[in-house]
């Protein structure tokens, strides 16, 4: 393109300047206040909020919730669904931890938690994109079958105690700072990077806007459905390396609990069921704003048996102020 | 079944005069039969597209009726309109001389009519006596439960009517769509429906299905029953018909006996000449070398053994009838549908079924339905506009919003697409400046001897954006793209391509260029002749 095409373009749209926010930003910046004014509140009504313990605790949590849901958000944005990430976490906890059990090693068990998390999210991608079955039947299918794994190689008994150094990556501190909410950042900037930066993101978010369009425009759809399940499946053996870390037990169970909450945290970030929209970030703070609710009903001395209650008012308040902007804005 | 029609009307004609009540309806038919259903001047538009303008149609008690038309011609809306899933925007419709007022489907079907689509409305997993009381399911005692028995009966009797031989309680799906078909019709029947409209029920079961189906037909009109028929088989319009309307443009250009007229004057007054400006070629260029050859190929959705040959700038149609196989024939070139048999050679080369290695090696495809497979319409104008370039546009993988934002305005600015902004959701648009996004995102790959397919590229859009996406595609001609067109608007094809090739049955029945080049031509290959 030539400079004075250029120019005239840019002549043209000069209003782009003014244009309305990208919706993914202007979602992103909604959040960001919601948790800002939240946070606020639960400081004016408990000091012990903002105190450091209390802060570490609730980002340490929130960060495993991100870690199981960054994986399934790439998967939810391109069109599909992973309902297999805490059984996946499961099973390549419990391996991980008879490994190492055996062997000693903590980098055996970081290798086998990971290996584990890519195999189950590979065999997720070739049955969804090389046999076209559907994504909820597929993965469902997986959380039962994994999750079966798991209890039969654990045969009942939990496994506790892991290396000091293995240890480290769910529990350790690393310039004053917990190392799963370093691992959290991490993910997080790479997993932005991929999604906004690349062609292959773009592809991504635009086959879960519309598959068949995404077809006839060349798009490589298969290939990328398979990766966003590896990608899944390796963020949830990642989350079960710190998870193993945090508790230092491995028992069949512990992955159950971890599925529901995710796919919250993940609508509630705004990305949307149907594809086509979402970010990590997004994601990030879904995370960060359940864990927060759970948190102040705890210092503030809310019954426990409110807790889903308000999980499922955060996400219903979510998807309500979503709809309300967007019909204001149209 | 069917008692309160036809065969006993004639019984009353002797006390005619005596009795009014049986009477008016019993003196019309000895004299000048009333007809059953009269529509005056009934009217419907789409955004600027006049679907139907002023329409009248007389449909009588024992009649086959037979639409006939060109693809767009008004036939579907027509139909639609008596099922009561549009409402006309003016006129009326006239059931035994009643006001009719359509609320929706459920309201004709409650009036006797019945409408029987190309695509069959019946519920696969359900069984064949299901399927035929569904929506009035005989109650058993309460509400909510359902007397099987009365069911069984029902279905039966209507099955018999139309001679179904399969198994009354197995499930749909595993039904021919020819016994499909006929457990519409008993459906129909059941529900004592006195207007049969049927949309092409022959084109897509075999012939001996087909003859059965006109010994149906016969069978029903004797019992008075009216049948509204499309059909593109001349042989079996001349067999069946007792009366033949022509639409053409949304207008009804005349109805006639078939005695009184030949396959030809029939052929002339579908296509005849439309009136509206349409575009006209500038130029014409010289045909380069071979871009794009198949050899007998064929695919899995249909094709059989298609040799079609597209040169370096030229215009190449793809005429024929809805089904007779030039969307498949766009996919099977494109990879998107399984070949069984031939050979695409692309530049001499062998070109693998694959969508992603078409598009690396400059294939464009505009396909026909904008918002199911051209566009992501939540999607701003700049990510749909980058889509299928990105490769080119960032080789090493990496994307910047500037840069996108940058190709982007410059189609904009070259196809002059009114958006407020590249980010403004393609959902906002208007149909005419979604057309230009789902051909402006080709643009990008750039070189000048690209096959570019494009299905139906003025479909549903005004005459100004109609006349600005022809001379784009004129352009890329010019540029030494070879262009395959598929359009179903004759004097489009004719007016615009160098050369077209007539596809029926999917396969291709003739090739027509320069003087032979008339829609009379294309029409005549396109309908089906059955000899």
């Amino acid at each position: 393109m030539t400079e004075t095409t250029e120019m005239s373009a840019i002549r043209t749209f000069r209003s782009d300047a003014g244009a309305p926010l990208d919706p993914e930003l202007r979602s992103i910046i909604a959040r960001f206040v919601v948790l800002a004014v939240l946070c606020a509140g639960v400081a004016l009504l408990n000091e012990n909020f903002l105190s450091v313990a209390n802060f570490t605790n609730v980002l340490r949590q929130a960060s495993l919730l991100f870690l199981i849901a960054a994986g399934a958000t790439l998967v939810i944005i391109a069109g599909a669904i992973d309902l297999s990430v805490g059984a996946i976490l499961t099973l390549s906890a419990c391996v991980a931890a008879g490994v190492m059990h055996a062997t000693g090693s903590s980098g055996l068990g970081i290798a086998t938690a990971l290996a584990i998390g890519i195999s189950a999210g590979l065999a997720n991608g070739i049955l969804v994109a090389g046999l076209r079955l559907p994504p909820f039947l597929v993965t469902y299918g997986m959380l039962w079958i994994l999750s079966g794994g798991a209890l039969y190689y654990m045969g009942g008994i939990p496994i506790t105690g892991f290396p000091r150094e293995f240890r480290f990556l769910g529990s350790g501190f690393l310039l004053g700072i917990p190392v799963p909410i370093l691992i959290m950042i991490a993910i997080a900037l790479a997993g932005s990077v991929v999604l906004h930066m690349t062609t292959v993101g773009q592809q991504m978010v635009m086959m879960g806007a519309n598959r068949a369009a995404a077809t006839l425009a060349g798009i490589p759809v298969r290939r990328n459905l398979i990766c966003v399940y590896v990608a899944s499946g390796a963020c949830a053996g990642l989350a079960a390396v710190v998870a193993l870390g945090r508790v230092n037990s491995a028992d069949p169970g512990m992955g159950d609990p971890l599925l529901l909450p995710s796919i919250a945290a993940i609508l509630v970030g705004g990305t949307s069921l149907f594809g086509g929209t979402g970010t990590l970030l997004g994601t990030a703070l879904g995370a960060l704003l359940l864990t927060i609710v759970l948190n102040a009903m705890n210092l503030l001395t809310i019954g426990s048996a409110w807790q889903p209650f308000a999980t499922g008012i955060v996400l219903v308040g979510a998807m309500l102020a979503d709809a309300f902007l967007n019909r204001r804005r149209s | 079944m069917l008692e309160e029609s036809g065969s006993e009307g004639p019984v009353g004609i002797g006390s005619g005069i005596a009795a009014p009540d049986v009477g008016v309806l019993s003196a019309a038919r000895a004299d000048t039969p009333r007809p059953m259903m009269v529509l005056n001047g009934v009217s419907k538009s789409f955004g600027q597209m006049q679907a139907l303008s002023q329409v009248d149609l007389e449909i009588y008690a024992g009649e086959v009726h037979v639409l006939l038309g060109e693809n767009g011609a008004g036939k579907s809306t027509l139909i639609k309109t008596l099922a009561g899933i549009y409402a006309p925007d003016a006129g009326e419709i006239l059931l035994d001389g009643n006001r009719l007022a359509l609320g929706g489907p459920s309201d004709a079907r409650r009036a006797g009519i019945s409408v029987i689509h190309q695509e069959l409305a019946l519920v696969p997993h359900l069984t064949v006596e299901e399927n035929i009381v569904l929506g009035r399911e005989p109650r058993f005692l309460i509400p909510g439960s359902i007397d099987r028995r009365v069911q069984r009966e029902t279905a039966r009797r209507a099955l018999e009517l139309v001679g179904f031989d399969g198994d009354p309680r197995g499930k749909v799906a595993n039904l021919t769509t020819a016994r499909q078909q006929l457990v519409e019709i008993a459906k129909a029947l059941a529900h004592r429906s006195r207007i049969l409209v049927m949309d092409e029920p022959t084109a897509s079961i075999s012939e001996r299905d087909a003859t059965n189906l006109h010994a149906i037909i016969g069978d029903l009109k004797r019992r008075g029953v009216a049948i509204v028929f499309i059909s593109h088989r001349m042989r079996e319009v001349f067999e069946l018909a007792d009366r033949v309307t022509i639409l053409r443009d949304g207008r009804k250009i005349l109805t006639t006996l078939p005695d009184a007229t030949t396959p030809e004057l029939l052929i002339k007054a579908m296509v005849g000449r439309t009136v509206g400006s349409f575009y006209q070629r500038l130029e014409r260029f010289v045909a380069g070398e071979v871009i794009l050859e198949t050899r007998a190929l064929c695919s899995a959705a249909g094709l059989v053994d298609m040799n079609i040959v597209v040169r370096s700038g030229e215009v190449v149609g793809l005429a024929g009838l809805v089904g007779s196989g030039r969307t498949e024939f766009a996919r099977a070139v494109f990879g998107l549908d399984r070949r069984t048999g031939g050979e695409v050679l692309l530049h001499q080369l062998p070109l693998p079924a694959d969508p992603v290695r078409a598009v690396r090696s400059g294939i464009a495809f505009v396909p026909e339905s904008r918002k199911e497979h051209g566009l992501a319409l939540t999607k701003s104008v700049c990510d749909n506009l980058t889509l299928p370039a990105l490769w080119k546009i960032f080789p090493h993988g990496f994307r910047s919003r500037r840069r996108a934002a940058g190709v982007a305005r410059g189609l904009i600015e070259r196809l002059r697409i009114a958006t407020r902004s590249t980010r403004q959701p393609v959902r906002t648009l208007s149909g005419g400046n979604q057309q230009k996004v789902v051909i402006g995102k080709w643009l990008p790959i750039e070189g000048n001897r690209r096959l570019i397919i494009i299905d139906e590229p003025t479909r549903g859009i005004d005459v100004g954006a109609k006349a600005e996406i022809l001379k784009l595609v004129e352009g890329l001609a010019a540029e030494g793209c070879g262009i395959l067109m598929i359009s179903s608007e004759l004097p489009e094809v004719v007016g615009f391509c160098d050369r077209v090739y007539v596809l029926q049955s999917g396969t291709v029945r003739g090739e027509l260029s320069g003087a032979h080049l008339t829609e009379e031509a294309i029409m005549k290959l396109a309908v089906h002749h059955d000899s």
